[in-house]
């Protein structure tokens, strides 16, 4: 039998999904992004069971299951748990690479924090050393109101 | 729990770009290769549980289309978002209801069809912290790197993984990346996100894989060799990825643990015979051997080094080739189970182990394998 696909390209059909969304922030992330906005400053919420404190703030807590009823101020500094320097443009990169990502476990809080690091060469970064917050100049109420994180200085 | 049996298997060639088959081809080509390993006909099927990702599809309820294919007009069918594993899990407690005596579970997926960094980008939480532009390979990477801090787990160790898998694929006909390559080769690979070269990741690949599952009744109906199902849980983590220490994982030693105990393992590194693991990445494969209690903490790397886990070792794991040589994501867990199946038969020809009585299959679903379903499957009743 002939390969009919001998010599030719393939048929693709080329689409894409385009659906706008819209997600309500909630009140508790509301309250995270005010705080940054509007007073510089970083808030988590507290389990009154368990102790721990959660940075990014969630309602409930993810281990005893019942609501966080207390909202905590965290400091800016931090440690790094772990991070990355990625090197290839992958296509959900915000920007030019190489990008470092970490995780910021900030002196208060129980949880860690996701965010891009700057201001430091990649060979130059390792587990454990002490990061702060950059707060961007113009705050918008989002995760970028921390522009990125740096080492203390 | 009652008894139930894996009696038919069936998949696709794994490959870059199956330019030549719809979702719905591939499901057509693994159903009837499931069905007539099995020696049934659709009429003997009792149900359908298909499994795939709507972002992935790039169609919503994408499940849903790929029914007729699958023979699932005028059947139930339903339908599981996530790995094949996690169908399977619903397909097996679909028999144990006692509704059904058989159920067909599919998975598949196109990665060539779409752009796995932003699809995988939009799993991360919308309102925190996806605007920062991670995917699964820089979310991997932070694990790996975190892995490899509290273990010291070495570079060449991680790149020894990759060496194995690709060279058990050259045995596998249906493996996309059959390679023989050296530890040097997966160093001076392109760095893309460190510690994680080209090489320590799985490619994107388009594949399907069917099983059929049946009660103890039907079982040994249609076939002469059905391979039982031991025991099988799954557990998950918490979310965030800065919720949990990214260098354990405590939900696949949960998994693991229930999956033994109705299995009846209580040494799971001695009574095991072989692995199919979710190998994502290099470390996955070292890092889940320890989570699942098959390798000491922090001594994976060793032991692969000594050759434990090699096609000839004392345990092999991957011997397929794992999804370092081809990672349809959805079907990639459906594959681990169709390849532990095939080792208990003895019928996977050139990469076949010897005397696999007791095997385990394990797959994964979100982002640093947030949860994880453990599979044991046994000879013996």
């Amino acid at each position: 039998m002939s390969d009919i696909f001998e010599n030719v390209e393939p048929m693709v059909y080329k689409s894409r999904i385009n659906v706008p969304y819209q997600w309500w922030a909630g009140e508790t992330a509301s309250r995270f992004f005010i705080s940054l906005r509007d007073d510089q400053k970083i808030l988590g919420t507290k389990c009154t069971k368990c102790g721990k404190t959660y940075v990014p703030p969630r309602k409930s807590c993810p281990t005893c299951f019942t609501p966080n009823e207390e909202w905590k101020e965290v400091s800016s500094v931090g440690t790094l748990v772990t991070y990355t320097v990625v090197r290839r443009q992958l296509a959900s990169l915000p920007r030019k690479a190489p990008v470092i990502y970490g995780l910021i476990r900030l002196e208060g809080s129980d949880t860690s924090l996701l965010h891009i690091i700057d201001e430091v060469k990649p060979e130059d970064i390792n587990i454990g050393m002490k990061l702060q917050a950059k707060f961007a100049g113009e705050r918008k109420g989002n995760i970028f109101d921390i522009e990125y994180f740096r080492p203390l200085k | 729990m009652d008894r139930a049996a894996i009696i038919g298997l069936g998949m696709t060639r794994i490959e870059a770009n199956k330019v030549r088959d719809t979702f719905a081809d591939m499901a057509w080509e693994a159903v009837n290769k499931a069905l007539s390993d099995a020696g049934m006909t659709i009429d003997d099927i009792d149900n359908v549980v298909t499994t795939s990702n709507d972002f992935w599809d790039g169609r919503t309820i994408s499940c849903m289309a790929v029914g007729d294919a699958s023979g699932a007009k005028h059947k139930n069918i339903s339908c599981c978002e996530g790995d094949g594993t996690f169908g399977a899990f619903y397909g097996l407690t679909r028999i144990l209801s006692g509704s059904y005596g058989t159920t067909l579970v599919t998975a598949h997926s196109k990665g060539s069809e779409s752009i796995s960094s932003l699809i995988t980008n939009a799993s991360f939480d919308p309102i925190y912290d996806r605007g920062l532009g991670m995917d699964m390979i820089s979310a991997s990477a932070m694990q790996a790197r975190a892995y490899m801090n509290r273990t010291k787990t070495t570079p060449e160790q991680m790149a020894l993984v990759s060496v194995k898998n690709h060279g058990n694929a050259i045995r596998n006909p249906y493996a996309q990346l059959p390679m023989k390559i050296t530890v040097d080769d997966v160093l001076k690979s392109e760095m893309i996100a460190d510690p994680l070269h080209k090489l320590d990741c799985s490619p994107v690949s388009d594949g399907c894989c069917a099983i059929i599952i049946a009660n103890e009744d039907r079982a040994t109906k249609y076939t002469k060799t059905p391979v039982w199902i031991k025991g099988v849980s799954f557990c998950s983590d918490s979310f965030f990825l800065g919720d949990r220490d990214l260098s354990q994982a405590p939900s696949l030693k949960a998994a693991a643990k229930k999956a033994y105990d109705m299995a009846g393992i209580k040494n799971p590194g001695k009574e095991i015979d072989l692995a199919e693991l979710y190998d994502a990445f290099s470390y996955q494969e070292l890092m889940w051997l320890e989570a699942l209690g098959l390798a000491g903490d922090g001594k994976a790397g060793k032991e692969l080094e000594d050759g434990r886990y090699d096609l000839g070792g004392a345990l092999p794991v991957n011997a397929s080739g794992g999804l370092l040589s081809g990672h349809p994501v959805i079907a990639a867990g459906l594959i681990r189970i169709a390849e532990a199946v095939k080792q208990i038969r003895g019928d996977a020809g050139k990469y076949q182990a010897d005397g696999v009585r007791l095997a385990l299959a394990q797959g994964l679903n979100g982002l640093c394998g947030q949860s994880h379903c453990v599979w044991i499957l046994g000879k013996d009743k």
